[in-house]
């Protein structure tokens, strides 16, 4: 537990960290550092984003599989590490 | 030559089917060839003959459908608990989390999942992976290189079928992604009732429909951005009436002035104002008066000033207002462009309403349409009037110090590049946009673009100096983009752009103190003259001495006619009482000078 929220705590102190969200396989946010609608809004379509990105992986080699999710954008780098169960998001603006 | 050749057939067998055979070849007519024919004609030689040695092609035209796209979005709402929680639930749903948050998998997931996510921060802060190197550079060498020059980016119609004039423009505060655009009729009396009163909001990505409808309740003159909140516009209505709008609120109104405390006549500009509450604006219109408003309190406005000149408040001997100007940086100051040609300079937080109306300028021949400080010299203004566009000093009040030509078309809308001082940019009635950049070019506009066929009305540049928008009298607003060189600021040219203004403003004031020399000789010479003798005609006298004697000699010239005419008419009476007694066999000349005698008397 503790590991956990030090984790937590330590990836939210970085540079440039705007927001730490852990989702889980239905899409629910399960612990969040940003405000309700921005997390839902966001753990609703990543979820659903990182679902396709993970079946395209295996789609075009069974054998392969997705480990991370980088996306960049022009305000910010939404980065997901995905897992069976569950999902870490974090946002983070890298020129800060 | 004749070659006549006989079928003959049975009338028995006419209408019958043919039965066609085969037989020898005879011959009918022989034709022999006549060597003395050959003597009409002469040989060619050489003989011209063109041909193509290309490929022949054709020019093809084709107009494709135009293809309409609408944005969508999504929003998400919460879902995917289990069955027996109610997101809706607080405790039910921190319950779950709880339970989630102690499973034995959860811990060992987010651990794992934690380095991973960390390394990746830390190389995110380490490197910049997408930096680009000399980005910046090349474009300054670009920017020096290029001719000026503009393109159209998009064409925003008015989507109505009775077009009508786009009167003004407005961007969106936050970035310019949106250009809010109002049409009315400005001709007198010439709105139908089929006229829609709508005015819109564009997406700059999508010409096809307009992103939003303001339906005000009477056709919309100005229409403006508020520039501390972007969801709300203030309009002035063609009736005199300001309304304002929240774009969250939709399309009607929020709250308009009663008619009674606006204005008389069509609202031509609204601007807002530099505030805490960043709620006031205020407006002005050809009726005379300058209102200022408070958008929480609509009712009635907050301040007011007529326009007269003789500081009486008297609204019907006041100036039709048609542009006004309003510069942040002097928050108490504002100037006002009226339908007279005279820029009226005024200060807010005088002590009386009298003492308001500061000066004035006067120049311009008709309505001043546009007036703008220079944002970078506000000392410096711009007027954009009957053919020309002028601009001043504020230290100058006989004259403009630098002004355009007159042009065959006149101008309708200018105003300042944000981002380069000596840039400004002006429409014309005969739908050209012109480029002015003084440090370039001073007779002539640095960039001149036909933008469109009937004449340009409004123009407004976003402010990054890059954009600008341009409304034409069919309610017609083109976007363009102009090139670097004209949007970024130059080398030295702020010093550049200061000593312009000043040397020109130095010129006017010596001309000036000339000007006013020279009246003063006249005068006193004019009153030495009174003293002496009024006898050397030839020199200058004041207008006055001179109207007197042109009335004088006019009429000395009037009564010396008349004497004339008279004496003529005793002499022809007397004449005529003699041919009366003579016999009429005179010559014919008499008779035609009786004629004209008797045409004199009709």
């Amino acid at each position: 537990m503790a590991e956990v929220e030090e984790t937590l705590k330590r990836i939210q102190s970085h540079k440039g960290v705007l927001g730490t969200i852990v989702v889980n396989a239905e899409g629910i946010p399960i612990r969040t550092t940003l405000d309700n609608s921005t997390t839902v809004q966001y753990a609703g379509l990543l979820h659903q984003l990182t679902i396709k990105a993970r079946s395209t992986v295996r789609d075009i080699d069974p054998q392969n599989d997705l480990t991370f999710l980088r996306i960049r954008s022009k305000k910010h780098e939404i980065m997901v590490a995905p897992d069976k169960e569950y999902l870490l998001i974090v946002i983070q603006n890298p020129s800060e | 030559m004749e070659i006549v050749y006989v079928y003959t057939k049975k009338r028995s067998e006419f209408g019958r089917q043919c039965n066609f055979s085969d037989r020898p070849a005879e011959l009918h007519v022989d034709i022999l060839p006549d060597p003395t024919l050959a003597g009409n004609f002469i040989e060619r030689n050489p003989c011209d003959m063109p041909i193509q040695c290309v490929q022949e092609m054709s020019e093809h035209e084709v107009n494709t459908e135009r293809f309409a796209t609408e944005t969508r979005g999504i929003n998400h709402v919460e879902g995917g608990w289990p069955k027996d929680v109610n997101p809706q639930e607080m405790e039910q749903t921190m319950r779950y989390r709880k339970k989630v948050e102690k499973d034995e998998n959860y811990v060992n997931t987010l651990l794992q999942l934690g380095s991973l996510m960390e390394h990746c921060i830390k190389q995110n802060n380490a490197i910049d992976i997408y930096e680009e190197y000399f980005g910046e550079e090349e474009d300054v060498i670009e920017g020096t290189e290029e001719p000026p020059s503009a393109k159209t980016i998009n064409v925003f119609r008015d989507p109505n079928e009775i077009k009508r004039t786009a009167t003004s423009l407005s961007w969106h505060p936050d970035g310019g992604r949106k250009l809010a655009i109002s049409y009315s009729s400005l001709e007198f009396q010439h709105g139908s009732k089929e006229m829609s009163f709508d005015s819109y909001i564009w997406d700059l990505e999508n010409p096809n429909k307009p992103e939003m409808t303001l339906k005000p309740v009477s056709p919309l003159v100005c229409l403006e951005y508020n520039p501390k909140d972007s969801h709300i516009l203030v309009g002035g209505c063609y009736n005199g009436q300001i309304a304002y709008w929240d774009t969250r609120k939709g399309s009607q109104p929020v709250e308009m002035s009663t008619v009674e405390h606006s204005h008389r006549d069509p609202v031509y500009k609204v601007i807002w104002l530099q505030s805490k509450t960043g709620t006031e604006c205020f407006s002005t219109s050809t009726d005379g008066q300058v209102l200022w408003w408070d958008i929480r309190k609509m009712s009635e406005p907050t301040e007011k000033l007529v326009l007269d000149l003789s500081k009486k408040g008297n609204l019907d001997s006041s100036l039709g207002a048609i542009s006004l100007e309003f510069e942040t940086t002097m928050p108490t100051k504002f100037m006002v462009g009226t339908e007279q040609g005279m820029v009226v300079s005024c200060n807010r937080k005088a002590k009386t309403p009298g003492e308001k109306i500061v000066c004035t300028y006067s120049g311009h021949h008709g309505p001043i349409y546009a007036l703008q400080r220079n944002p970078f010299f506000p000392k410096n203004f711009l007027t954009v009037g009957d053919w020309t566009a002028r601009i001043w000093s504020e230290d100058i009040k006989e004259s403009s110090i630098m002004w355009t030509k007159y042009h065959m078309a006149y101008l309708t809308d200018g105003c300042w590049s944000p981002i380069r001082p000596s840039v400004f940019f002006t429409t014309k009635t005969d739908g050209t946009l012109d480029v002015w950049d003084f440090l370039f070019k001073q007779n002539d506009p640095t960039l001149s673009v036909k933008v469109c066929d009937e004449a340009l009305y409004s123009l407004r540049v976003q402010d990054n100096g890059r954009f600008l928008a341009c409304g034409s009298h069919l309610g017609t607003a083109t976007l363009l983009e102009i090139s670097s060189g004209l949007s970024t600021l130059q080398r030295n040219e702020k010093a550049l752009a200061t000593a312009m203004f000043e040397r020109e403003t130095k010129r006017e004031k010596i001309l000036e103190a000339r000007h006013r020399e020279m009246r003063l000789k006249e005068r006193s010479r004019s009153e030495q003259g009174k003293e002496e003798d009024a006898k050397d005609g030839d020199t200058e006298e004041n207008p006055e001495d001179l109207v007197a004697q042109a009335e004088k000699t006019f009429f000395e010239i009037i009564e010396a006619e008349r004497r004339k005419n008279e004496e003529e008419e005793q002499k022809i009476q007397a004449e005529m009482s003699k041919v009366g007694k003579e016999e009429k066999e005179d010559s014919e000349e008499k008779e035609i000078d009786e004629m004209e005698v008797r045409i004199s008397f009709c």
